[in-house]
């Protein structure tokens, strides 16, 4: 038996840090300590007995077993043939893998798009027009004095988030922990995350806009109407008085406002609100980011092309205009005419005349589990769990990178998702008759203490 | 559906849940995914105008399409007026693809229609898929 301590989990965009797994001497994870549900059921069901360990190709109407390398030069031969493939995904993987694939998506001319189009890609719009007052998660647990969470439910989707960052934890200027905090809360529903909340504010759906608006009017002391979005102009001058009077304050915000009517502009206005408040206190702002890295996707896609999701290869330089580049808008329009889709499902999470186009589509996924995007796919190939059985950097809701631990071997012939995408691209270039570069085998960190302590500062 | 079937109408918004949460990682071909995602959460007051018992499958039906699913007493009322679909396959059969220029489609505040559907058994994941996409194709 030995324990691997200091680990990342790989689930949320809170990526803990301080999570303990314990091996037994068969190399069988048997228990996770400091772990939310979520994080806990990611590591206790990496080994599951029926995990598929073996890439899949269609046959017949069926996906039946084939070799790696066959997997692979099929992959390459469906992006080679394609006029405009869609590369999608990325956010449930390291940034090593990313960086590959943004070498493969500009290799094949096609579009690369992570999870961000459906989660915050309205947020980096928003943030592109007006810019964005932010930190790190680690001056919110020792300065934040009031927590305003819009349009989010960290209790479900960030479980330790309250605890380890933003309203239990104590810090510096925060003795006493949520004792110390004022929180508020809008929602449409009462949520676990409301019913906890000193101020709970329930406006009507869709109109988040005119409410944030409406503060704005009641910080300047402006006259106000009788109620806005359903909220009596009491409550409204109560949180706007609330949020003047606090000495650091911060709004999480989620996919009550990206996804719901303004989208964008929600978040623009939300921004706009917290630049307002800084005539009166310090106020920042923060997305709740999902997937665990999705904020390493943005990060990779920008440091490499300059643009964060949504880019376009097509035409040999890389393109960026959401609403036309964005891998969901050229799903709708059926303008992809072949996918690779690693690290995310839109065949869950995409509507379904979105799925309806993958699958009539040559389409690969790449997953460590079965899912509804691998059970559509042409090819399927199976992959290691970054963070459990692939280390690798990941970037997390603050966008602090943090070195992501390996605590297991991954199954015998199963690759990493960094391999995958390496081992498709050299295959894709020699279709192409281009000259394949040697291999060069990337080096470990020797010693992990030393992310452990780059880590240990940035909280 | 009969004619004389109550209609209820209805602004669905779709989200995270802990449960789903943990379905989507190994057990998406399971049924712990069924319990986990297809389910509407309607408010309580509303289940009388519904005429179903908590618990019993609906017809959730949008411009985009429908789906079958579990009525549930919503736990975060009152809300009335407003029910919840988790994110997931179940939900994405009545999203519609308008992203309004922005790369996302509006997952919350589609306006639909709800009824009975006695009888009717919740798909799950991967079959809900594979029935509405007629599955994948070769390469």
């Amino acid at each position: 038996m030995r324990t691997v301590t200091d680990v990342v989990c790989p689930f949320c965009g809170t990526l803990c840090d301080d999570l303990e797994v314990d091996i037994d001497d068969a190399e069988k994870i048997c228990e996770t300590r400091n772990a939310c549900i979520i994080g806990d059921n990611k590591f206790m069901t990496a080994q599951a007995p029926d995990r598929h360990l073996h890439p899949r190709i269609r046959r017949g109407g069926e996906l039946v077993e084939c070799t790696m390398d066959e997997a692979i030069n099929k992959s390459a031969e469906i992006l080679v043939n394609a006029k405009h493939p869609l590369l999608y995904g990325w956010s449930s993987t390291h940034c090593e893998a990313q960086e590959a694939g943004m070498a493969l998506a500009e290799g094949v001319g096609g579009t690369m798009d992570n999870t961000s189009v459906c989660c915050h890609g309205p947020s980096v719009l928003a943030i592109q027009t007006v810019g964005i007052p932010s930190c790190t998660l680690g001056e919110i647990i020792n300065r934040a004095d009031t927590v305003l969470y819009w349009g989010c439910n960290p209790v479900n989707a960030h479980p330790r988030h309250m605890s380890r960052y933003s309203l239990y934890k104590r810090g510096f200027f925060t003795e006493r922990g949520k004792s110390d905090r004022t929180e508020i809360v809008v929602d449409v529903r009462k949520t676990e995350t409301a019913k906890n909340a000193d101020i709970f504010i329930q406006p009507e759906q869709g109109r988040d806009y005119e409410l944030m608006n409406a503060l704005r009017v009641a910080l300047r002391g402006e006259p106000l109407p009788e109620s806005v979005a359903g909220i009596s102009r009491a409550d409204i001058e109560k949180v706007a008085q609330t949020m003047k009077d606090s000495r650091f304050g911060i709004i999480f915000f989620g996919m009550g406002l990206t996804m719901t009517r303004g989208k964008h502009r929600n978040i623009d206005i939300a921004i706009s609100l917290t630049q307002d408040l800084n005539t009166y206190t310090k106020f920042l702002i923060m997305a709740m980011r999902g997937h665990y890295n999705v904020a390493g996707a943005d990060q990779v896609s920008q440091w490499e092309c300059g643009f964060p999701y949504a880019v376009d290869f097509a035409r040999g330089f890389p393109r960026y205009n959401p609403g036309e580049t964005s891998a969901t808008d050229i799903l709708a329009r059926k303008e992809a005419d072949a996918a690779l889709i690693i690290a995310a499902d839109p065949g869950a999470h995409f509507p379904i005349d979105m799925v309806r186009t993958l699958a009539s589509i040559p389409m690969i996924a790449i997953d460590p589990h079965v899912t509804p995007t691998t059970e559509i796919a042409s090819v399927y190939i199976p992959s290691a769990i970054v963070g459990i059985e692939e280390a690798g950097s990941a970037y997390r809701m603050d966008n602090v990178p943090i070195r992501m631990r390996k605590v297991v071997e991954p199954p015998e012939g199963v690759l990493t998702d960094k391999e995958i995408i390496d081992r498709i691209h050299r295959r894709v270039m020699e279709l192409q008759g281009l000259e394949v570069p040697e291999v060069t085998a990337v080096k470990e960190p020797a010693e992990a203490s030393a992310f452990d302590g780059i880590l240990q500062r940035s909280t | 559906m009969t004619s004389s079937d109550p209609v209820f109408t209805a602004n669905l918004i779709t989200g995270r849940t802990i449960e789903q949460g943990v379905a989507i990682e190994g057990w998406k071909d399971k049924q712990e995914y069924i319990d986990a995602a297809g389910f509407v959460h309607i408010d309580p007051s509303e289940f009388k105008t519904l005429n179903v018992w908590p618990g019993s499958s609906v017809t959730v039906k949008s411009d985009f399409g429908e789906v079958i699913v579990r009525a549930i007493k919503s736990p975060y009322g009152p809300h009335p007026g407003i029910v919840f679909i988790p994110m997931g396959p179940w939900a994405n059969q009545v999203v519609g693809t308008d992203t309004d220029t922005t790369g996302m489609p509006s997952y919350k505040g589609i306006i639909v229609t709800i009824t009975p559907a006695p009888g009717k058994k919740v798909l799950g994941a991967i079959a809900l898929i594979k029935m509405t996409t007629q599955g994948g194709v070769e390469a």
